[in-house]
């Protein structure tokens, strides 16, 4: 199944509401809850990572038997470092991001830690464009 | 453990439902459809909230019967009452007069359900929890549990296993009763409730109560019997006095705890409270998602003020728990030395059956166990949503369009109850149901009631 949600910088009110509603589809899925959370935890980050950071962007979300493939691509301004983006606790963020509870510099590393595979291709000024696969396990726990 | 299915206790009444779509629209998982023009309830869906008996214009939604002379079968009549029992009564009727019609329409014993926080409390000096995991989820109401057993699994981890504060009172009555001389087999727990969550809770075969109550009886049933106690014994019920029976010990905090922010007024740490059913789902999504790590206690509510809410209570809920707040400003702040020490006479044969069992996951959001299939049938219900018209009038028997489409990919619809395209494109809608199937798996003939 494919489906594709809209990300606009800046947003904040509305970050979230995409991992919300993946959840809503996955959760129909039969999909084990441990694997929901891990997706819907990962797809956070990188959701508000684009509203916070990026011009905005979109998530292409795929999801077939036993594993799902979600990409989150925005349309710039890139990370120049991306080594030093993944180190925990790394941050850009505004003071007045670090104001509305983001920015503690975790999101990447907490991508890393949710996904089974993950790519990221960015350059300073291009795009970023983040790929994440998950298995997936069938049940409810 | 067996998936022992839920005992459900509201029924519709095919001869009075019109059919109308009150229900259906307001039932907050979705439980209801339209078929043949009634009413019917998905028994896996239903959490007993009571929202579509509140909501139903005609009464056609009604609540299963209690047998009250059932409790005659013992010799130990024992009734666990709510507090918010004594908020259905106008101020006229004092509350020594509430107890009394009680002990007088049959019962032996009264026990406030409540007074298990206090008898908790004496037994281990604290409101203690059991759970996996933080936020702590309250277990008091059951409707709030079986929407997380359908819901929200991975929460399951984190409803409190401590029994509830009635299932509480009805042990110690029993161990009570039995320390006196009484013998068990003759004892008999009736729980009087506000809700049909607490009622079907009861009925379902071993079930957390099973054992500690013999059986549930409706509020409003109990009200009227006292009513007409009242009716007929005026001078004699207006004699009651202080010196002729005692009010049952309860502390004003226990006094408050099925009221809104009663429970979590009492928890350690960071609490919060939700009430309403709908409230409590949107706040659920966000606690699934772990966006909630500094909560400690969640007391959520299924009714709107809490369980003065409940859809048995007569009077007006704002009403009622005026009452209950008033009256407990006159209530000590613990039970007397005395019944402590009768609590603590029992102490050891409570504390080991504190805890309930775990609760287990049921399933009712998955559109098929096989994940194959089920991304089939969600592809479909796509598709067919996009040709729906988007404007959720639930005339197809449906509460909404999504709900439509996701019917018919479950093989349980057909896009022909959509009224909306009948009318505007009678062909297309031919070429589609061949398309998508043609089997209205609901309109089946009615299920005679009971
Ligand atoms: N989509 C993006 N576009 C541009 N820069 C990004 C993007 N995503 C992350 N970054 C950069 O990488 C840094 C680290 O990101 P990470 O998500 O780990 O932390 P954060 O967003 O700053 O804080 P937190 O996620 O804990 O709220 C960010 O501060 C930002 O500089
Ligand atoms: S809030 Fe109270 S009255 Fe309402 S369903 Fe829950 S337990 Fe019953
Ligand atoms: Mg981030």
């Amino acid at each position: 199944m494919h489906v594709t949600f809209k990300v606009t910088a800046g947003d904040f009110s509305n970050a979230g509401k995409i991992s919300s509603s993946i959840k809503t589809l996955l959760k129909q899925l039969n999909i084990s809850s441990v694997d929901v959370k891990r997706i819907i935890v990962a797809l956070y980050e990188a959701e508000v990572n684009v509203v916070a950071h990026s011009y905005g962007g979109e998530v292409v979300c795929d999801i077939e038997p036993h594993q799902a493939f979600i990409q989150v691509i925005d349309t710039g301004p890139g990370i120049p470092d991306l080594d030093l983006a993944m180190t925990e606790g790394w941050s850009t963020a505004t003071a007045e991001v670090r104001e509305m509870g983001f920015g503690a510099g975790m999101g990447l590393p907490n991508i890393r830690k949710n996904t089974d595979e993950l790519s990221i291709q960015t350059q300073a000024g291009g795009h970023t464009h983040i790929m994440m696969r998950f298995y997936i396990s069938e049940g409810t726990i | 453990m067996a998936d022992i299915p839920f005992h459900h206790t509201l029924t519709v009444l095919q001869d009075v439902c019109k059919g109308c779509t009150h229900c259906m629209k307001r039932c907050p998982t979705g439980a209801i459809r339209i078929a043949g023009g009634k009413a019917h309830v998905d028994p896996e869906r239903c959490i007993d909230c009571g929202q579509c008996m509140v909501v139903c214009p005609h009464h056609a939604i009604v609540l299963e019967q209690s047998d009250f002379n059932r409790i005659f079968n013992y010799r130990n009549r024992v009734a666990i009452i709510p507090s918010l029992l004594f908020g259905q009564f106008e101020d006229t009727v004092s509350d020594l007069q509430i107890v009394h019609a009680l002990l007088q329409i049959g019962f032996t014993h009264v026990h406030i359900a409540e007074f298990g926080v206090d008898i908790l409390r004496t037994l281990g000096n604290r409101i203690s929890v059991y759970a996996d995991d933080r936020p702590v989820i309250s277990s008091y109401c059951p409707a709030v549990v079986r929407l997380i057993q359908l819901r929200y699994p991975a929460l399951l981890r984190t409803i409190n296993l401590m029994r509830t504060p009635a299932q509480i009172a009805a042990l110690f009555a029993r161990l009570d009763i039995e320390e006196q001389g009484g013998d068990p087999e003759e004892t008999g727990v009736f729980y009087i409730t506000p809700c049909a969550a607490k009622f079907a809770q009861i009925n379902t075969p071993m079930s957390a109560t099973s054992g500690l109550i013999q059986g549930g009886l409706n509020l409003d049933s109990v009200f009227n019997l006292m009513q007409s106690y009242f009716a007929k014994n005026k001078k004699e019920s207006l004699a009651v006095t202080p010196g002729v029976i005692a009010f049952p010990q309860i502390s004003a905090p226990a006094f408050l705890w099925s009221l809104t922010k009663g429970e979590s007024a009492s928890m350690p740490g960071r609490t919060l409270a939700v009430d309403e059913v709908h409230n409590v789902i949107e706040f659920l999504e966000l606690v699934e998602e772990d966006k909630q790590q500094n909560l400690d206690f969640l007391e959520l509510r299924a009714c709107a003020t809490g369980c003065t809410g409940g859809v048995l209570n007569p009077r007006n809920r704002f009403l009622a728990s005026e009452r209950i707040k008033h009256m407990a400003q006159r209530l000590p702040r613990e039970i007397d030395k005395e019944t402590k020490a009768r609590v603590l006479k029992v102490s050891d044969r409570m504390i080991h059956n504190l805890k309930v069992d775990r609760i287990e996951a049921k399933h009712s959001l998955k559109l098929d166990q096989d994940m194959g299939l089920a991304l089939q049938k969600m592809e479909k219900a796509r598709r067919i949503l996009e040709v729906l018209p988007g404007i959720d009038c639930g005339l197809c028997g449906s509460p909404s369009c999504a709900a439509l489409a996701e019917d018919i990919a479950r093989s349980n619809a057909s896009i022909r109850q959509c009224a909306v395209l009948k009318l505007t494109d009678p062909r297309g809608l031919n070429t589609l149901a061949r398309i998508w199937g043609e089997q209205i798996a609901l309109e089946k003939t009615p299920k005679p009631e009971v």
